[in-house]
């Protein structure tokens, strides 16, 4: 009888520091034992960024990969632009800053994801 | 006197080239400075750097000459060359930084945990550096002849003797300002006399002859054409990020970040570059179709001042377009012989010597050992026999690149055959072609251009075997996917750079 309420009173608050580190770790401590949360953590920027290249891989097949195809089956041979020939203007200028485009939303994007995964990693290290 | 001016310019460069290679020796004392420049080295001048690098004898004179040469099919190989970066950048750039590995043969290592595939990709940076170093010794003695009527060797051995003082001297800082500094002198004498020789062409009343002809203007007109381009494509695309004097360059990156930044920085360069030789190729064709006929068209860019304008306005671009041609072939061989000394020295002569020793031997042996295969072959398009070197890297390096930085499953053994296989299709098929072996048929088209086949086969081999070979994934995969892909920022366990054996 005298061993119960001592127990049964656990009043202290769960929401002091020394509490919760000790039940809950940080998202970095995940990562660093390889947990399969860490996993899951570095799986999702993993498919985040090839995701990301893979619709740049795409852009780029749709695009050049499919030019010679494009020369082959439709009469464009003939067909001048600014006084050049249209696979000349294409494949001598055009393909350049279209690569420039290309390689330049990436970069946005993959930081991006980036800042993603480091706010979600954080966040979490914050609130405990 | 135009003999004279040529020579002039020509020393004025390598001088140059030199004493900036001094002056970074003064700066370099540790062997930390000397291997990566302390990795000190901001995104503007790494990109100036790796393009300054990259452009070689093949960008400078090679597409030209093939422009010239076969028309409009071969604007694929600049493109190609610049693609190769976007795809670098997408899927390489920041992760191989990350990885901390300064060579592929580092990286190999480092991802699959096993000395055997260490030493195969070491074999395999030697043998793409050479294949990429003989095209370049070719167009040195080539340009020498052509603006001052040296023999051919004189120009090799020169390029070879500057490149080995730079680097046996310097190391890879300076090689860092040298090769910055030579993309600068690149694409001014490549810009400046393309700009002079528009003009006079357009005071001429634009000429057009020898223009439009169908087999020239048209794409894809001669035999197997559909399949060289896609093979072209393929090579080049995937080729760039398995170039051994590329990656070292990531190195010096401070982050992943900024290894991103400066492969935006390297295709904005590119880019520039790459719009000029399209113009000598053509304006070749108007002014200097001969070439065609007596095989020389890979020095139509040098020989063409001389048939627009004449005179002493001649003479000065000859010289100009002389020492840019010699930028290129002194910085791709430089970083081509720091490459493969590197390997040389880490992986071959590290217990006999101290590694800076080592260093200097390994740069001795790659030149020398390049300048004897230069003597031994000729006659293959500049542009083209660098390519070849491309297609081997496309069918090495490039799957242990992609498989082993997104796919968890890769082994050392699937690695290894992979590598084994890819490279001895591919290198194969260069050799032959090296070697003078033509054929008309399907086979000969598959020789020239491997890249559509044997890319397939060394990604099947290497996910096949890896496949088959589950038990074995290297233990410490997950630390190295963290290490990979995880922003600098984030304060996480990233492994110890060698992996406990």
């Amino acid at each position: 009888m005298s061993d119960e309420p001592i127990t049964r009173v656990r009043i202290t608050s769960p929401r002091t520091l020394a509490a919760r580190s000790r039940t809950r770790r940080s998202n970095a401590a995940e990562i660093d034992e390889l947990t399969r949360l860490g996993e899951v953590y570095v799986q999702s920027l993993m498919r985040a960024q090839l995701r990301l290249a893979g619709y740049v891989v795409l852009l780029l097949a749709v695009s050049l990969g499919l030019l010679p195809v494009l020369f082959q089956v439709l009469p464009v041979d003939h067909v001048h632009v600014l006084g050049v020939r249209l696979p000349w203007l294409l494949l001598g200028v055009v393909v350049y800053p279209w690569l420039l485009v290309l390689a330049w939303w990436y970069v946005r994007r993959a930081e991006r994801n980036e800042a993603a995964f480091i706010e979600l990693v954080d966040r979490r290290e914050d609130a405990s | 006197m135009k003999e004279l001016t040529a020579l002039l310019a020509v020393t004025i460069v390598t001088t140059a080239t030199l004493v900036v290679g001094v002056f970074g020796l003064r700066i370099s004392r540790t062997t930390s400075d000397f291997f990566v420049a302390s990795r000190r080295v901001g995104p503007f001048l790494n990109a100036s750097a790796i393009s300054g690098e990259y452009l070689s004898a093949a960008s400078f004179l090679g597409v030209a000459g093939l422009v010239l040469l076969r028309g409009v099919d071969m604007l694929w190989y600049p493109i190609g060359w610049t693609a190769g970066y976007l795809l670098l950048l997408v899927f390489v750039a920041a992760p191989l930084r990350r990885s901390g590995a300064y060579t592929l043969p580092d990286f190999a290592e480092f991802r699959v945990e096993s000395q055997a595939a260490r030493q195969v990709a070491s074999w395999l940076v030697c043998l793409i550096g050479a294949l990429y170093l003989v095209p370049q010794f070719q167009g040195a003695g080539l340009t020498l002849r052509a603006v001052t009527g040296a023999p051919s060797w004189v120009g090799a051995v020169l390029v070879a003797f500057v490149v080995l003082v730079n680097v046996v001297a310097g190391g890879m800082r300076s090689i860092t300002l040298v090769q910055a500094f030579q993309y600068w002198i690149k694409l001014c004498a490549l810009l400046v006399p393309a700009l002079i020789l528009w003009l006079a062409w357009h005071h001429d009343d634009s000429p057009t002859r020898h223009l439009h002809t169908s087999d020239w203007v048209e794409p894809l007109q001669g035999p197997h054409a559909t399949y060289l381009t896609y093979s072209l494509i393929l090579a080049t695309f995937l080729g760039t990020m398995g170039l051994p004097h590329v990656v070292v360059r990531f190195y010096t990156n401070h982050d992943g970040t900024s290894a991103r930044r400066t492969t935006l920085g390297v295709l904005a360069m590119l880019s520039m570059f790459y719009l000029l030789p399209t113009a000598y190729g053509a304006l070749g064709r108007v002014y200097a179709s001969d070439l065609v006929a007596s095989g020389r068209t890979d020095s139509v860019v040098l020989e063409l001042p001389e048939r627009v304008l004449g005179g002493t306005g001649a003479t000065v671009l000859t010289a100009l377009l002389g020492a840019g041609a010699f930028a290129a072939f002194l910085s791709t061989s430089s970083g081509l012989v720091v490459s493969i000394s590197g390997v040389l020295s880490q992986d071959v002569l590290s217990r006999r010597f101290g590694s800076v020793t080592g260093f200097r031997i390994g740069g001795v042996m790659a030149a020398g050992g390049a300048l004897l295969l230069a003597a031994g072959t000729q006659g293959l398009p500049v542009a083209h026999a660098v390519e070849l070197a491309f297609a081997v890297a496309a069918s090495t390096f490039c799957p242990l690149l992609l498989l082993g930085i997104w796919w968890r499953g890769l082994t050392a053994r699937g690695a290894i055959v992979g590598m084994i296989g890819g490279g001895i299709l591919s290198g194969t098929a260069v050799l032959a072609v090296m070697l003078g072996v033509k054929a008309d048929n399907w086979a000969g088209a598959l020789l020239s251009q491997p890249a559509l086949l044997t890319v397939p086969i060394a990604f099947a081999a290497m996910v096949g075997v890896s496949l088959a070979d589950r038990a074995r994934v290297p233990v410490h995969v997950g630390r190295a996917m963290v290490r990979l892909h995880l922003p600098e920022t984030v304060e996480v366990d990233r492994g110890s750079y060698q992996p406990v054996n």
